[in-house]
């Protein structure tokens, strides 16, 4: 199994839709083999049509901001007195999270292909509130499938897909979350696929998927490499990429311009979430070795008995809170490209109290999985590397949850 | 020796009428319990499927994913699965049984322990709800050789190419999926139109069974009983869940349901 240089790693995937000849693919029902057809035969022509990436390349910069900051972590990297610690602002983007990347990708694509209505998971709530925005941008109607335990724990964002005036769905199957929301959200576009168009939230879900969601957050890649330049002149000698990976569709975003370059020189490290200190239970299919199995379409690690059944995750982290992972995770993974670890509850906590304390920067409970193993591996560093954390969620969703596990002072008034 | 599920087709056939396909989950409520609903219901269904319950099931509706979570809580797993089989095989010999499920549980087993398996407990059928042509060519070719049955969806959305090529590969049973829905989905299309969609696929190779099932109720099957065979699965599914709501007992109000449903067909 081997990376192909200069072919973006979307695009190696074999003709089945397998990553590494078996990660990915395509196990849906036969309902959707002609949609999912479809959108790859529109997706492929528009991905490469200059006048498509012109428009997408519009509402990234004048309705999203691009690019979002790239800023150095003085007080941090003084602090924890190791390697330079560089966050990228993702979350400094419209609506407060990368998700907004691959929701207006997805509505550009559903107004192509002419379908007036649009629906999408989602766990933590920001996919769910960008494909809102979106739809609403581009006016489509939109549904939302979402989890009743992440409904209750994620409120804001809930708030904000009705203020958009999407249909929030409560998905009462399973577990409650973002695996479940997944799921119904399929069932109904198995009933619907002819007037409606899928978005799922992640680098997850049928080759179709996963492709399209990284192609639209590959913009932070894009974004990070012109300005490393702009900053060091040349990429660093030594640079190293911290992200937070539940799905993965940041990570990969994050990475994705850095692919061909040697990883001695760009290292990736996924952070999973390694669930509260004293459970069993984890969303860390990678770092704790689940076998291969398949969820939702494609074939993953994901965490399962020993029949096949998914497995409950817990996290305190919604959008990371989810049982498999981006089939290119896999990949990255068993390729050795990327290096993945886990935090817990309570690293992540921790780590959102140092970063909160020393910066003006408020990283959801998502990327602060990143910045608890960021700070750790940064101390045995020294001031030559260049460590960067994609800050890539806002915490002001999480102002209940840090409430009360931290107390009221850690949440700033609105 | 021929599968029983053709010889199944032929004896309907012999008496004029749609052969008669139920659809219940492994394991719901209870091991015993479902066991001792198939030997039931056999006396009037021509072929019974059973589900293979999995928790993330993308194509099942609410009535059939209650059963399947109601199995896996009652601790159901694929072992107990074949025992049930091997259990109804011991009194009804000739019945054939189709197991249903999504991939990741054949996955997870092994393609050629699972199908070893289903030979050793006397299953005649699979259907694969997530595992679609092509994907599915290779696992088609084992079951072949294993004489079982891998049984083909077809669907609205299949286009007309596709339809030809995936009937070419197909085995004698196909299942045509009546209108985009997951399954148990009221019937938002008028009988006369799944009729027209069947008719089109049936004589892509006469020879071929086709099977429609999803949205088929005590109300709709006896506008579609010019068809090969019928399967009602979450009307049955509905029963159960009803019958344990009203501490009554499933086995014969199932039974009651599907004797009904034959009668329909007749």
């Amino acid at each position: 199994m081997k990376i192909k240089k200069k072919i973006p790693l979307i695009d190696q995937a074999n003709k089945l839709g397998f990553w590494g000849g078996k990660f990915g693919g395509n196990y849906v029902p036969e309902t959707l083999k002609k949609p999912i057809e479809d959108l790859e035969i529109l997706f492929n022509k528009l991905k490469n049509d200059k006048r498509f990436i012109a428009e997408r390349d519009k509402y990234f910069k004048n309705w999203v901001g691009a690019p979002t900051r790239f800023i150095k972590l003085e007080n941090l990297t003084n602090h924890v007195g190791g390697a330079q610690i560089w966050s990228k602002v993702v979350s400094d983007a419209n609506g407060g999270a990368h998700k907004i990347y691959n929701a207006t990708v997805h509505c550009l694509l559903a107004k192509r292909s002419g379908k007036k209505f649009i629906i999408g998971d989602t766990g933590a709530g920001y996919a769910g509130k960008m494909l809102s925005m979106a739809a609403k941008k581009f006016g489509l109607k939109c549904k939302i499938f979402m989890g009743a335990k992440d409904i209750a724990r994620q409120q804001p964002n809930v708030k904000a897909m009705k203020k958009n005036d999407a249909e929030v769905i409560p998905v009462y199957s399973g577990s409650q979350t973002l695996v479940d929301a997944v799921s119904e959200c399929m069932r109904y576009w198995v009933a619907n696929c002819d007037t409606t168009a899928m978005c799922v939230g992640s680098t997850v879900g049928p080759a179709v998927f996963v492709r399209i969601c990284g192609w639209s957050t590959s913009q932070i890649s894009r974004e990070l490499k012109i300005q490393l330049i702009d900053e060091f002149g040349s990429i660093p000698k030594k640079l190293k990429l911290y992200n937070c990976v539940g799905g993965g569709s940041s990570s990969f975003g994050f990475w994705n311009e850095f692919m061909d370059y040697d990883k001695k020189q760009c290292e990736f490290i996924g952070v999973e979430a390694g669930g509260p200190i004293k459970s069993k239970k984890h969303a860390a299919p990678l770092t704790y070795g689940s076998k291969i199995g398949i969820l939702h379409g494609a074939a993953q690690y994901v965490n399962q008995n020993s029949d096949g059944q998914i497995e409950e995750t817990e996290s305190i982290s919604a959008g990371l809170d989810y049982p498999g992972i981006s089939p290119l995770h896999c990949f990255l993974k068993d390729t050795k490209r990327a290096r993945y670890t886990a935090a817990s509850d309570e690293d992540a906590l921790s780590a959102y109290k140092i970063v909160t304390k020393f910066e003006k920067l408020r990283p959801s409970l998502e990327p602060s999985h990143a910045f608890s193993v960021a700070i750790k591996e940064a101390k045995k560093l020294n001031k030559d590397t260049i460590v960067v954390v994609n800050s890539c969620g806002d915490a002001y969703k999480d102002r209940e949850i840090l409430k009360k596990r931290l107390g009221k002072k850690y949440v700033e008034p609105n | 020796m021929l599968n029983p599920i053709s010889l199944a087709f032929k004896k309907a056939k012999q008496e004029n009428r749609a052969a008669l396909l139920t659809y219940t989950v492994a394991g719901d409520s209870s091991k015993k319990q479902s066991l001792d609903i198939l030997k039931s219901i056999s006396k009037h269904a021509d072929i019974l499927e059973l589900g293979v319950p999995h928790n993330t099931p993308v194509a099942d509706g609410s009535q059939i994913q209650t059963s399947a979570y109601r199995a896996i809580k009652n601790g159901i797993k694929m072992n107990d699965i074949f025992k049930i089989v091997k259990d109804f095989k011991k009194s009804n010999k000739n019945k054939p049984i189709i197991l249903m499920g999504y991939f990741n549980m054949i996955f997870q087993y092994g393609e050629n322990k699972f199908l070893n398996k289903c030979n050793s407990s006397g299953v005649n059928g699979l259907i694969v709800v997530d595992l679609p042509w092509p994907e599915n060519k290779n696992f088609a070719k084992k079951c072949k050789k294993k004489s079982i049955y891998f049984i083909q969806l077809l669907s609205p959305t299949t286009t007309t190419k596709r339809l030809n090529k995936i009937i070419r590969d197909s085995h004698p049973m196909n299942y045509f999926i009546s209108m985009l829905s997951t399954t148990g989905g009221k019937l938002k299309v008028s009988p006369n139109d799944i009729l027209k969609n069947y008719t089109k696929i049936k004589k892509i190779d006469p020879k071929k069974e086709i099977v429609i099932g999803f949205g088929i109720t005590e109300k709709t099957i006896g506008k579609l009983k010019s068809a090969d065979g019928l399967v009602v699965g979450s009307a049955i599914c509905k029963e159960i869940s009803k019958s344990l709501e009203h501490r009554q007992n499933p086995v014969t109000n199932v039974s009651k349901l599907v004797k009904k449903l034959k009668s329909k067909i007749l």
